[in-house]
This record gives structure tokens, sequence and C-alpha cells, in this order.
């Protein structure tokens, strides 16, 4: 069992789908949940459809939307870092750096879930992958947390495999739902939108599990 | 205008940083847009000489590439970015071409006004 996760992602909602289950499921027998959210989103296109956001109020909105998905999930500690959406591969290194080692100093995580670096699509989710790995990396091997990234380009099968982590979440739907559901400026699914969700067969199997590859340091 | 090669676009980016510089900055899809297709959405938008500094920045990807200049209090980003003018060697003039040659994107930093 993990006892302390910290979970570094870019942006609100990269959580929702991909990790929400595994981390309701963990929180559920015990495990201690740091979520490091680096962005508020603000440079999303997605306003709500019709728009309810603009480009001044969506970072407070996306705010809320977040720390909602959190309770959703049931993550005990959420922070936020203040980067800027999509400036992350142009930051300082050596500030993103400072700022997840910090993390790592105090909260001293038995398992890190970030993106794998190169094979996440967006920018920002290369970018924050590669912060992790490289301060984890810095790290006496014997001092490094295990690591577990998601990964989702077209290329990753060829160069990084199959994925080595899944976890089954189907009891962790409701969880997991609500997450997705708390981002209503970014997200319309409509099977979520029908009674029960969680018993749709559909979306039992389309979100039931959740999949995620060790990263290997060299 | 030639093909962007990074490193020396990372150069120019280099010696042009700590320094008020004017920007010429522009986004369109050509007035045509929605025209042609009636499924995009026609917008553009450009800003010339509003006067900028920036003490970090560099250029990113494969091709088209991105760019990032940090400001002070905020950012200036471009994405798209496919040619320089290897020709200007005091200003740094870039820009997206589609498949089509059409200039997408622009992003050019100069010491006088445009």
């Amino acid at each position: 069992m993990e006892q302390r996760i910290l979970v570094v992602l870019p942006h609100p909602d990269d959580e929702c789908f991909g990790i929400s289950g595994t981390l309701a499921k963990h929180i559920a027998a015990g495990a201690q949940v740091t979520y490091a959210c680096l962005t508020l989103g603000e440079r999303a296109r997605n306003m709500g459809n019709p728009p309810f956001a603009n480009r001044i109020t969506l970072p407070q909105i996306r705010k809320g939307e977040l720390e909602q998905s959190c309770r959703a999930i049931g993550i005990q500690d959420l922070r936020l870092l203040g980067f800027h959406d999509k400036t992350l591969e142009f930051e300082d290194q050596d500030l993103l750096d400072l700022k997840i080692g910090e993390l790592l100093a105090e909260l001293d995580p038995t398992l890190v879930i970030t993106f794998f670096p190169g094979f996440a699509v967006h920018p920002d989710h290369d970018a924050t992958g590669a912060a992790v790995v490289r301060t984890i990396g810095k790290l006496p091997p014997s001092a490094r947390p295990t690591v577990h990234c998601l990964a989702f380009s077209h290329n990753h099968r060829e160069s990084i495999g199959d994925p080595d982590v899944y976890v089954d979440v189907s009891d962790f739907l409701k969880q997991k739902i609500a997450s997705i559901l708390s981002h209503r400026s970014q997200f319309y699914v409509p099977q979520l939108f029908e009674k029960n969700p969680h018993k749709n067969r559909e979306v039992q199997e389309r979100f039931g599990t959740e999949r995620f590859w060790t990263y290997k340091f060299a | 205008m030639l093909p962007i090669q990074t490193v020396e676009i990372q150069n120019r980016i280099d010696s042009l940083k700590d320094q008020d510089l004017y920007i010429h900055l522009e986004l369109t899809t050509g007035a045509y847009a929605a025209h042609n297709d009636s499924t995009k959405h026609p917008a553009a938008n450009f800003i010339t000489n509003a006067l900028i500094r920036y003490g970090l920045g560099s250029i990113s990807g494969n091709g088209p590439y991105r760019v990032g200049l940090k400001m002070d209090k905020g950012w200036i980003y471009a994405e798209g970015l496919t040619h320089y003018d290897e020709t200007d060697a005091e200003r740094l003039i870039m820009a997206g071409h589609d498949s089509s040659g059409k200039l997408v994107v622009a992003l050019q930093l100069s010491r006088e006004p445009f």
C-alpha cells in the first residue's frame, strides 16, 4: 500500500480522466495525497458551452473546479504552484526543479505520479514530467520514490511499450465521474449526465481501468 | 526567409534579452477562412511597436516551433513558427507559414520601431 502520494501535473483537469480513480482507491486504503498543480490552465480555449467564462474569470473558475474535483476524489492537500499555462517549457528549469525538490523534501512521498516526458502530447505535460524525473533523478537511487507516468502520444507504444501498472478503479467510478463533472468549463461527456452513470456498461469499460508506466531511471 | 534553425534563433533571442524592444506579434486565419470552409471561424489580431523587455527566452519544439519570452510581469508566446529572415542581422523576424505558404503567425523583435 502507498502511504504518501505526490501528484505533479500542470493543469486543473489533468487528474480527472487518467488518475482520479487510482487516487480515490489509494485514499480509501489510507493514503495521504498531495496534488501539486503547476498552473491554473488559464490559457484553455474551452469556456463552457455556451460560454460562461472569459480570459479574466477563467483562472478563478478553474481553481474552483479543481478544488471541487479534489473534494470528490478525497485529496487531502492541494498545492497551487502559480506557474502560467503554456509556459512551462520556457520556464527557468532551476526554478521548476527547486519547487518540486521542496515538495519531495517536505512530503517524502512513497509514490509520485506525473506525465511521461516526451510522450504526453502537450508541451506543459512533457515539461512537467521532465522536471519531475530530472529532480528525482538527482537523488541517490535509494532515496527515489517510485514514479508512475501517464502517456498517450501516438508514438508512445513503439518507444516505451505497454503500461506495466493497471489499476482496476471500477469500485471508484462515482468519485471519478464526480471529478470529471467538476471541470464543467472544460468537458461535457453526455453519458455522465444520465442516471447512475457509474452503472452504465459503456462508462465502466471506458473509465474502469487506469494505466501507468513505471519510470526507469538510467 | 529560411526554415528556422533553432541554434541561430536561440542565439538571437539571448542577444536581445534585458533591453527595451519593439514587438510585432500577429496571428491570422486569413480573411477568407470562413468563405473557403464554413466550419472555420475567421479570427486575426496583431500588435505592432508595443515596447517590451524580457529576461528569459527560448525556442522549443521540432517544427513548427514555439517561442516563449518571460517578462517581469507576464509572457509572450507564439506557436507555429517555421521561417526566419536570415538577412536581417539587427532584428529577429520570424513567421509561421502553412503548407500553401500563407502566413499564419508572426513574431518580430527589434531595437528600433517597425
